[in-house]
C-alpha cells in the first residue's frame, strides 16, 4: 500500500469515526429546527451554519456521512454478492446458462433503473419510519445493482474455469462443487473485491441523484443525496460557500475509495 | 477591435429587437390547441386570452367586469337570460365584419354537444336548448334552460368565433392572430391590424407588433434569458427564483401580493379506503382535523418556506378576493395548548413523547406529497416538527406525481396529502366541484351518494343556493355561511396562499402585474416595449 493510499484510507476512518461519533461531535440534533436562526453563517453554537429550516449543518453533515457511508458498503456487498452469484455460475456453467444470463444481463441492463427505482419507491408502504424508508433506499439499489458486475465476474470465472490448474483438479475427479467453492471462488476474491469498492462510490452517488430527485432518504434524516440539493441554488452558494462542505467530503470520500481502488485492482490483475 | 464589434452587434441585436417591437416570453407547455372553444391547458388557454376577442372581461386588475365587444349587458330571469349590446363598426383580423350573427354561432358552437367544450360546462346548469336571438345585427338575446351562476363573468371566456370567415378561428377580434407556430420552439403571434380598440389619445391599440411565446419547460433556463434579456416577462416565480432574481435586478421583480392559489393539507375520510378503522375514526374526527390546523405554524411556514412571498391562509377564498372573502374568519393560530385542548377533548392523551388515541394507539400517519418541489418539502419538514411537539409521529412520504394522483384519486390508499391548488376564478360557483358532496372533486371523500355528515349537507345546501342565486349579496352571505362551517370542520386544512411573483423586463412599458391569470400580460394591448410612453391607464 502506497503512502496516498495510506492517507486515504486514514482520511475513510476519520470520516467514519466521525460520522459515528456524530452523537458526541454535534451540539444538536439533526431534526431539531432552530426556527430564529435559518440559514445562519458559520457561528460557535452552529459550526457550519443552519440550512434553511434552521437545522444544525454539522449534525445534518456528520449523521449523512453515517447514512451514505455505512448503508453504501452494505448495499455493495449485496449487490457483489448477487453478481458473484448469478456471475460465477454463468461463468462457471458455461454454454446456455452463461447465454441465458448474459441475455438476462443484457435486458436487465437496458431496464431505466430511475424510472423502476420511483415505480418501486411508489409501492412501498407510506408509513415506514426514516430509518426504514433509508433502508429500503440502499436495500433496492443493492438489488438492483448486480448486473454491471455480474458481466465482469462472469468473464473472470470464464478464464479461470478454463486454467490449467482447474482443469488438472476436474482431472483427478475433484466434484464441481469442490471445485467451484474451494478452488475457483477464492481465486475470484481479487475480482470482487474490485467489483465491491467501484460499488460503493457508485451507490453514494446513487443515492444522492435520487436525493436530487427528492426520492432519497425520508425528512428528517439526512444523507449526502439531501444535503446536496441545497446547492441547487447557487447565488446562495456563492453567499454562502461553507454549504459546499457535503460535496466536498462527497469527493474526499470518493478519491479515497478511489485510490484504494487502485490496490485492489492491481491485487486482481 | 473585436471587443468594438461585438459591442456593436450586440447593440444591433437589442436594437433589432427594439426596432420589432416584439414582446417575448415562455409558455411552459406546447399549446394543445388553437380552437378557442376547445381549450384547457394553460398555454391554449394564454393564446386565447391574447387572441380571442370577448363580449365582457374581466378586468385582472380592478376585479370588476368590463364591457369588450359588448357596449352593455344586462342578465334577466333570475340568471337565464343575457341581454347583449354589441358593438358596432368591429372587424376580425380578416376584414369580416363582426354582428350578432357571430355571437349566435359562437354560442351554438359552445353548446354543441358533440364538440364538448371546457368553456361550455359552465353555461351548461339544465338540460334543453339555449336560445339565441338576434333582434338587430348589434343586439343579441341568448336564454339558457335554466340559472347560470355569474352569467356575466362566465363570457370572459368565450372567444366570439366569425360565423362568415373562411378563415374560422383564425379570424379573430383579439389584440393579437396567430402569426406562426415551430412545434417545440415558439409560437408567434402579430398585431391584429383591425383590433377595434384604441387608447385615450386615439392610437390603435395594440401597441406591440408581435408577441412571441417560447415554449421552454426549464423555469431555471427561462430565468437565464430574462437575465440576459432574451425575455421580457416571466410568470409565476417561485420564491427563491424571485429574491435571487431581486438581488440582480430588483427593478424587474414583482410581487402583487397574495393570490387566489392555496397549499392545503387533506386527510383521507373515505369509509371504504384501505385503512385501519382506528385511523379513519382520527380523520373523520374534527377535533382531530381542527387541532393538526391549530398546530400548524404558518407564519413559519411564510417567512421560512416563503421567505415573506405569502400569507397564512384561513379558508377557501384568499384576501386577494376582494368581495367574496369572508373577513371574520382568521388562519389558525398555531397554539400547542389549543391543538392539545381539542385532542383531549377527542379522548387523545400524551404518554411519554407520543399522543395515543382512546384505545391506546399511538398516533402516527403519513402525508405525501408530489417529489421533487422543495416547497412542499419544506413544508412538510416543518409540519413534522410541529406535530412531533403534540407527540404525534408523521411520516413524510415523496411520490412521483402520478404515483400521487393514482393514490389520492383511484385506489384511496393513502392517509393525508399536502397538495397546492390552482385557482384561477374570483367565483365560489367555481368551488362547486369541490364542496359539493357528491363531486368527484370532494376530495378527502369523493362522490358521496349522499352527504355523509349534517354540516356536508348544509354546504351542498348553501352552495346550490348561492349557485342559482343573482342577487352578489345574497350569494355573498350563503358563501360566509360556507366559509364558516368550513372553518370549524377542516376537511381541507389551508396553509398559505403564495404570492403572485413575476418579473418584467425594465423596457417593458405599462406593466401592472396582477394576482389574477395571465398576471404579467392581462393588458398586453397596451405593453409597449420601449420608445415613448404612449399611454397608462
Amino acid at each position: 500500500m502506497s503512502l496516498k493510499q495510506k492517507i486515504a484510507l486514514a482520511v475513510l476512518a476519520v470520516a467514519v469515526a466521525a460520522s459515528l461519533a456524530a452523537g458526541w461531535l454535534a451540539q444538536h440534533s439533526y431534526a431539531e429546527q432552530s426556527r430564529e436562526f435559518i440559514s445562519s453563517a458559520p457561528s460557535a453554537q452552529f459550526w457550519l451554519g443552519t440550512d434553511e429550516l434552521g437545522r444544525d449543518r454539522f449534525a445534518r453533515l456528520l449523521y449523512g456521512t453515517r447514512v451514505s457511508l455505512l448503508l453504501a458498503p452494505a448495499a455493495a456487498l449485496l449487490s457483489t454478492f448477487f453478481a458473484a452469484l448469478i456471475g460465477g455460475a454463468a461463468g462457471y456453467l458455461g454454454g446456455f446458462w452463461e447465454r441465458t444470463v448474459t441475455t438476462g444481463i443484457d435486458l436487465f441492463l437496458s431496464l431505466p433503473w430511475l424510472f423502476l427505482l420511483l415505480a418501486v419507491r411508489a409501492l412501498l408502504p407510506l408509513n415506514t419510519s426514516p430509518v426504514t424508508s433509508v433502508m429500503i433506499t440502499f436495500l433496492l439499489l443493492g438489488c438492483l445493482g448486480w448486473a454491471a458486475p455480474a458481466r465482469i465476474i462472469r468473464a473472470g470465472t470464464r478464464t479461470l474455469a478454463s486454467s490449467d490448474y482447474l482443469v488438472q483438479a476436474a482431472a483427478i475427479g475433484v466434484s464441481p462443487r469442490r471445485l467451484f467453492w474451494l478452488h475457483l471462488l477464492p481465486n475470484l476474491r481479487p475480482i470482487l473485491l474490485a467489483q465491491f469498492w467501484i460499488s460503493v462510490p457508485l451507490f453514494i452517488l446513487s443515492e444522492a441523484n435520487l436525493g436530487l430527485l427528492g426520492l432519497g432518504v425520508s425528512e428528517p434524516l439526512p444523507s449526502w443525496g439531501a444535503l446536496l440539493r441545497e446547492l441547487e441554488n447557487y447565488s446562495a452558494v456563492l453567499q454562502n460557500p461553507w454549504m459546499l462542505a457535503p460535496a466536498a467530503l462527497l469527493v474526499i470520500v470518493v478519491s479515497c475509495l478511489q485510490l484504494l481502488l487502485r490496490t485492489e485492482e492491481s491485487v486482481a490483475c | 477591435m473585436l471587443m468594438r464589434i461585438a459591442t456593436v452587434l450586440l447593440l444591433s441585436g437589442v436594437w433589432a429587437a427594439n426596432a420589432a417591437n416584439e414582446l417575448r416570453f415562455c409558455l411552459r407547455t406546447e399549446p394543445k390547441t388553437f380552437n378557442p372553444l376547445l381549450v384547457e391547458d394553460e398555454s391554449s388557454s394564454s393564446i386565447r386570452y391574447l387572441t380571442g376577442g370577448v363580449l365582457i372581461r374581466l378586468n385582472r386588475y380592478t376585479q370588476e367586469l368590463e364591457g369588450e365587444l359588448a357596449t352593455k349587458w344586462k342578465v334577466s330571469e333570475n340568471g337565464r337570460r343575457i341581454d347583449f349590446e354589441l358593438r358596432r363598426g368591429v372587424r376580425f383580423s380578416d376584414g369580416t365584419p363582426f354582428s350578432c350573427d357571430d355571437v349566435a354561432y359562437t354560442m351554438r358552437q359552445l353548446m354543441d354537444p358533440a364538440l364538448h367544450s371546457p368553456a361550455g360546462d359552465a353555461f351548461r346548469s339544465a338540460p334543453g336548448e339555449v336560445e339565441i336571438k338576434c333582434t338587430s345585427p348589434s343586439a343579441a338575446i341568448v336564454r339558457f334552460p335554466g340559472p347560470v351562476a355569474a352569467l356575466a363573468k362566465q363570457f370572459d371566456e368565450v372567444a366570439v368565433l366569425s360565423a362568415a370567415s373562411p378563415r374560422k378561428e383564425s379570424a379573430v377580434l383579439g389584440p393579437f392572430e396567430l402569426g406562426e407556430y415551430k412545434p417545440g420552439a415558439y409560437v408567434l403571434l402579430k398585431r391584429n391590424p383591425n383590433y377595434w380598440k384604441r387608447d385615450a389619445n386615439g392610437h390603435a391599440l395594440p401597441y406591440l407588433d408581435s408577441i412571441r411565446l417560447e415554449i421552454q419547460q426549464n423555469r431555471e433556463l427561462e430565468l437565464l434569458r430574462f437575465r440576459r434579456g432574451e425575455l421580457d416577462l416571466v410568470n409565476k416565480l417561485d420564491p427563491e427564483m424571485f429574491d435571487r432574481l431581486s438581488s440582480e435586478m430588483p427593478r424587474a421583480v414583482v410581487d402583487a401580493g397574495p393570490s387566489l392559489d392555496w397549499e392545503t393539507v387533506f386527510f383521507n375520510q373515505l369509509q371504504t379506503s384501505p385503512l385501519p378503522e382506528y385511523k379513519r375514526r382520527w380523520f373523520r374526527s374534527a377535533d382531530f382535523r381542527r387541532a393538526i390546523s391549530e398546530a400548524i405554524r404558518r407564519d413559519d411556514m411564510v417567512r421560512i418556506v416563503y421567505h415573506g412571498h405569502a400569507r397564512a391562509a384561513a379558508g377557501p377564498v384568499s384576501v386577494a378576493n376582494h368581495f367574496w372573502l369572508n373577513p371574520s374568519i382568521q388562519p389558525a393560530s398555531g397554539s400547542d395548548t389549543a391543538a392539545l385542548a381539542l385532542l383531549q377533548h377527542s379522548g387523545f392523551r400524551r404518554s411519554g413523547s407520543a399522543l395515543l388515541d382512546r384505545d391506546g394507539n399511538k398516533v402516527e400517519f403519513s402525508m405525501i406529497t408530489n417529489a421533487g418541489n422543495k416547497l412542499h418539502e419544506r413544508m412538510l419538514a416543518l409540519i413534522q416538527q410541529d406535530l412531533a411537539r403534540l407527540g404525534i409521529e408523521l411520516n413524510v412520504v415523496a411520490l412521483d406525481f402520478p404515483s400521487l394522483i393514482e393514490r389520492i384519486s383511484r385506489t384511496y390508499n393513502y392517509e393525508s396529502v399536502l397538495m397546492a391548488w390552482s385557482n384561477i376564478d374570483l367565483d365560489p360557483s367555481a368551488q362547486m366541484n369541490i364542496w359539493l358532496s357528491s363531486a368527484a372533486n370532494h376530495q378527502w371523500n369523493p362522490s358521496e351518494k349522499t352527504p355523509e355528515s349534517a354540516w356536508e349537507a348544509q354546504v351542498d345546501k348553501l352552495m346550490q343556493e348561492q349557485n342559482s342565486s343573482q342577487d352578489p349579496n345574497k350569494r355573498k352571505a350563503y358563501f360566509d355561511q360556507v366559509q364558516q362551517i368550513v372553518a370549524e370542520q377542516a376537511p381541507m386544512l389551508f396553509l398559505v396562499n403564495p404570492n403572485a411573483l413575476s418579473a418584467v423586463a425594465p423596457n417593458v412599458k405599462n406593466a401592472t402585474p396582477a394576482v389574477l391569470d395571465p398576471q404579467t400580460f392581462w393588458n398586453a394591448e397596451r405593453l409597449q416595449i420601449g420608445g415613448p410612453l404612449l399611454s397608462q391607464r
